[in-house]
């Protein structure tokens, strides 16, 4: 077959290899409930230059694919005994050098493309420079829970992250230090970034510009314990407006509402102020989430209830109810007291 | 029933291969130099990185004596095996108690090192990432010249008993290897901890 | 059959009481004893690790299950994985390896057959302390002490202050107890190979199932005491107050990583190489050829074992090493799919211009070519990089393993079975029931481990007892279980067959696949000595020389 042929048979299987494979992994996207954690939908640069790699690599390994099972189902075709021949013996052949360099030399070949654009693809993401607009965030993995600090802000924050809405013409992309107060844990938002891991002692950075705003989901990707399930990731890409006003609502004290004044005697005379810190006041514990702010947050437990007064009250009750193996205590406050601190918590906002 | 099979072409003239024995020491050097390799990475990784306490060259004191005895004792075993091989028995065992005492006098160096760590330096295994890679290091090489003594010694008592004759030599041969092979573990970890490591 | 064979007569064996039968199988240092111990012990292990895994799929079916809490499911999935790797795979391969090797080089035994009683039982003795942490501690209900730390067991979630009592404990010790039994079956293996082989049979006149456990020991004996290294690393945090893996004190979590993944990765490919090793002998039995290269055979598995030494840190391109490192063991974990791919091209070649007969362990072996490929090519996906920041920690990567352990390793060692149980027992496994467990295991298979792949591209990370309704992942998980029943189905079936072929199957003979090796040239099981006479061969397929005089491999090598 002429080389010019055969080279365009080859691109066109490799073509339509391609839009099969991506049609069948898109499809439980479009047939099922559509997926708030699939790789492919990025809305961010680094999540999209994986895509983008990812498509080139499914390619070539579709196009592999083809041809290795064609020739496999063609030998168990063509080459299988019948009853004509059973009684005889095939030509016994041992080997033969021209085709073992052929199906050496090929794959080295393969492997040099793939391996150039995976390097580059490595670079551009990892070696990335940060901007002087880039907004600075650490993160820090607790067992179970997310801690955020915005250190050029003056803002603590947990579980839920708020970040500005990155233009491409003027990017304004979030970087994030990845740091961990116990075990390892891993930051995967798969809309927004490929995951990176949270480990003691070694910082880690990563970075993400969203490029539309809205809510995206994610979860801790590297086992840390017992609810390790359930450490779970919500980012919340802001227009500026709504970012600056997010900002100007953590950095205030928290509000003191007179009205909560019984609950708050009784959180801040409890053990509660040994794990949580409410700014402004006698509470300042490090061991759990800041709750200055609980209220302007969706959820409750990293994601694992909805912020709501009754999950509140249970979870302050009972945690292991919501989040069994937490490692924030049952209370054992009475119905009084419960309800007393429920109401202060909910002035939190 | 079973059936044997005959070939009817001729068997080769001569068909030698290796003795079991050494195959299976050498084999066993391979697996034994793999662990020291991750002791040793994990010793020069943490050179440097302990958050306080001693460090090496406040404290280490470079055991020449000590470390001449361990090595002499590959030599002694050497000529050991050789005089077993011509059937002289009583320089094999003379030569080899010699190891013995060698490498019995390395092993009390390495407690009087250690002895003079803990109570003069305060230096144990969990005072900091030095003390723990230090005594791991050391402690596994000094566990295995100890596990090669009583191989030694055992040997020693069948020897004296006149158990061991010039027939034996293949299998006195194969100990002698794992004696050699702990002395060059010696020779990297003495590297490592006294020259790199300071 | 071979008219040169001489039968000996051999005297009707009385029968014995079973305490006497007893106490020759636990004493015996016989190497088919010895293979058959490890292969029956790996098959109720994997019974073990079967449920646990059914516990964890029963548990995923949809979300919020509340089928098991998570204390016990985070205990399933670290014993399923600790089990099936330690204590199936690795036994079971060394129990074949045992079996066959000594029987294919023309030996008597192994080089050293108490070694490889004592290894055995060290190896089985793991086993059993692993498992007795179910009811150390606090008991079997709930609170038990089975580690549950993942079968990697990362650091710090192994420090005392995280891993209270004892489970991690049984975890490694058992390990480090089994470790060292692999290790003197790994000698033995070598010894042998070097030492003991039939006058005339060069080490290019070898078997290919012989050079592919020579290339596996090698390696065993290089990977293991990495474990075992950074075990008693670990041993010495937890019991004496070191700091190796002490964020505290300055220790590096990702040391123990660099750790575990240089005996973790090349420790997979010691238990593919020896999958490799029955492909090599079934393919060419079935397709009435000779391996197609053995030359190239032999070098693309040494290649394979010395880069696999290389590649170990693609299990942490997640962990934040810098973009050379990612990208050199981005280009070696690539480069190890070159040997590997040549072998499938190899195989499909000892098949083309073949006369395939689709007997029980071809069809295993055909399904084997077809998802080992599958799993290269997911191997490949995962080694770029960048793709594998998404696909790490997800879904996918467990789908891509168990494929290649249950699509590759598991099919080769089906084929195996039933490819050799004639030679063992001397009788042969039923090819109807043989049907029956190929097509439900392969349909199982690839409803569950086809399917697995998509929760891990929409986000679902691992190890996790539960998940969130609305991420789209109900649907999927549901399937992935319902094709873990049927494959718990499908071996069933096949337990069943090992069962009552022994009692009812067609006897066997010594040769019924009219094969070339030499341990089709004595009976069916084979006497305590092998072989009457020590044989002597001129090529690579003795019995092909004995059964076509006229036209010898010997003439061509």
């Amino acid at each position: 077959m002429a080389r010019t042929t055969k080279s365009k048979m080859i691109q066109a299987t490799r073509e339509l290899a391609m839009s099969a494979l991506t049609s069948v992994l898109l499809a439980p996207q479009t047939l099922a409930a559509p997926s708030q954690t699939s790789i492919f939908s990025p809305a961010s640069t680094p999540a999209k230059s994986i895509l983008s790699l990812s498509m080139f690599v499914l390619g070539i390994t579709g196009a592999i694919f083809v041809v290795v099972v064609t020739l496999l189902a063609y030998s168990i075709l063509k080459f299988r005994a019948s009853s004509v021949t059973a009684n005889s013996e095939p030509a016994q052949v041992y080997g033969s050098t021209q085709i073992e360099l052929a199906w050496t030399i090929i794959p080295i070949l393969i492997v040099v493309v793939l391996f150039l654009a995976t390097a580059r693809s490595i670079h551009a993401i990892q070696d990335a420079p940060e901007p002087a607009e880039a907004l600075d965030v650490t993160a820090i993995g607790h067992q179970y829970w997310w801690e955020f600090r915005y250190p050029k802000l003056g803002i603590v924050t947990a579980n839920e992250l708020h970040i500005p809405v990155s233009d491409p013409e003027h990017p304004t992309p979030t970087f994030l230090q990845l740091l961990s107060a116990d075990t390892d844990h891993s930051f995967w938002v798969p809309e927004l970034a490929g995951k990176t891991d949270l480990i003691p002692n070694h910082p880690n950075r990563m970075w993400m510009d969203p490029h539309r705003t809205g809510v995206f989901l994610g979860q801790c990707a590297q086992y840390c314990g017992t609810q390790h399930a359930k450490m779970l990731l919500r980012v919340s890409v802001d227009n500026p407006q709504e970012f600056a006003a997010w900002v100007r609502g953590q950095q205030q004290p928290a509000v003191e509402d007179p009205n909560v004044a019984t609950g708050r005697q009784v959180f801040e005379h409890t053990a509660c102020i040994n794990c949580h810190t409410v700014s402004g006041t006698a509470a300042d514990g490090r061991f759990g989430p800041d709750l200055t702010h609980l209220m302007s947050r969706t959820t409750i437990a990293a994601g694992a209830a909805e912020n709501t007064p009754n999950n509140l009250r249970l979870w302050i009750r009972n945690p292991d109810a919501i989040k069994p193996g937490s490692l924030m205590p049952a209370m054992k406050l009475s119905d009084e007291d419960l309800n007393a601190v429920v109401n202060y918590v909910e002035t939190l906002r | 029933m079973s059936t044997a099979v005959i070939s009817p072409v001729e068997s080769p003239k001569s068909w030698i291969l290796p003795y079991r024995g050494k195959v299976a020491m050498a084999s066993l050097i391979i697996a034994e130099s793999s662990i020291f390799t991750i002791f040793v990475v994990a010793y020069l990784f943490y050179l440097g990185k302990s958050l306080s306490g001693p460090t090496p060259r406040e404290v280490l004191e470079t055991p020449i004596f000590f470390t001449i005895c361990l090595l002499s004792s590959s030599i002694t075993i050497h000529f050991a095996g050789k005089s077993l091989e011509r059937n002289n028995r009583a320089a094999f065992l003379a030569l080899w108690s010699l190891t013995i005492v060698l490498g019995v006098l390395f092993l009390f160096g390495t407690g009087m090192e250690w002895h003079r760590l803990i109570h003069e330096h305060g230096l144990t295994i969990s005072t900091n990432l030095f003390g723990t890679t230090y005594y791991s290091l050391v402690g596994l090489h000094a566990f295995h010249v100890t596990a090669g003594l009583i191989m030694l010694t055992v040997v020693l008592i069948f020897g004296l008993a006149g158990r061991v004759g010039q027939d034996q030599f293949r299998r006195v041969d194969v100990l002698a290897l794992y004696w050699h092979f702990v002395d060059a573990v010696w020779v990297v970890v003495f590297t490592v901890v006294y020259i790199v490591g300071r | 059959m071979s008219s040169n064979a001489i039968t000996i007569p051999v005297l009707p064996v009385q029968e014995k009481p079973w305490v006497d039968l007893l106490h020759e199988w636990v004493t015996t240092v016989d190497h088919k004893r010895l293979g058959i111990l490890y292969i029956v012990y790996a098959l109720i292990f994997l019974g073990l690790g079967g449920i646990e895994a059914l516990i964890i799929r029963i548990q995923l079916m949809h979300s919020h299950n509340n089928f098991v809490s998570p204390q016990v499911f985070n205990r399933m999935f670290t014993m399923h994985g600790t089990t099936m790797i330690f204590f199936v795979a690795m036994p079971i391969l060394f129990g074949f390896a045992n079996y066959l090797v000594p029987l294919m080089i023309g030996a008597r035994d192994m080089a050293f057959p108490r070694l490889n009683a004592f290894s055995f039982w060290l190896s089985a003795f793991g086993g059993l302390l692993l498992y007795f942490s179910f009811i150390g501690g606090s008991g079997l209900y709930g609170a038990g002490n089975a580690p549950d730390v993942g079968w990697w067991a990362y650091a710090p979630l192994t420090a005392r202050a995280f891993s209270q009592g004892h489970s991690s404990d049984y975890w490694t010790l058992a390990l480090l107890v089994s470790g060292f039994g692999s290790i003197g079956t790994a000698i033995n293996i070598i010894a042998t190979i070097l030492c003991l082989r039939c006058p005339g049979m060069k080490l290019n006149r070898m078997p290919l199932f012989a050079w592919l456990n020579l290339v596996m020991a090698g390696m065993v004996l290089i990977v293991i005491t990495p474990l075992s290294a950074a075990q008693i690393m670990l041993l010495i945090d937890r019991y004496l107050g070191g700091h190796f893996f002490d964020a505290q004190a300055g220790g590096s979590a990702v040391l123990w990583m660099h750790f575990f993944w240089i005996f973790g990765h090349p420790e997979v490919y010691v238990l593919i190489i020896p999958s490799f090793a029955f492909m090599s002998e079934i393919i060419p039995v079935f397709s009435r050829k000779p391996i197609f290269g053995y030359p190239v055979m032999v070098a693309a598995t040494v290649c394979i074992g010395f880069i696999s030494l290389s590649v170990w840190a693609h299990h942490m391109f997640t962990v934040g090493m810098n973009s050379y490192a990612n990208s050199f063991f981005a280009i070696t974990t690539m480069a190890v799919g070159i040997p590997t791919g040549i072998k499938i091209f190899n195989w499909i070649g000892t098949m083309w211009g073949g006369r395939i007969q689709f007997k029980v362990p071809m069809l295993f072996s055909i399904a084997f070519l077809f998802q080992f490929l599958i799993a290269g090519l997911t191997g490949i996906m995962l080694a770029c990089v960048p793709f594998d920041w998404q696909l790490s920690l997800s879904y996918f990567v467990v789908a891509h393993f168990h494929y290649v352990i249950v699509g590759g390793i598991l099919f080769a060692l089906f084929g195996a079975f039933y490819y050799w149980y004639p030679k063992m027992t001397g009788r042969m496994l039923s090819e109807t029931l043989g049907k029956w467990h190929f097509w439900l295991f392969f349909i199982g298979f690839h409803l569950t481990f086809d399917v697995m792949h998509i929760p891990g591209l929409l986000g679902m990370p691992r190890r996790i007892y539960t998940y969130e309704p609305n991420r789209g992942w109900d649907t999927l998980n549901l399937v992935v279980s319902i094709g873990a029943f049927i494959q718990a189905i499908a071996i069933m079936v096949f337990v069943w067959n090992l069962i009552s072929s022994y009692i009812h199957g067609a006897e066997a003979g010594n040769d019924p696949w009219d094969a070339w090796t030499l341990e089709w040239s004595t009976g069916s099981p084979p006497p305590a000595y092998n072989f009457a006479t020590v044989p002597v061969v001129m090529s690579r397929r003795p019995l092909w020389d004995l059964k076509h005089p006229e036209d010898p491999d010997s003439l061509y090598e």
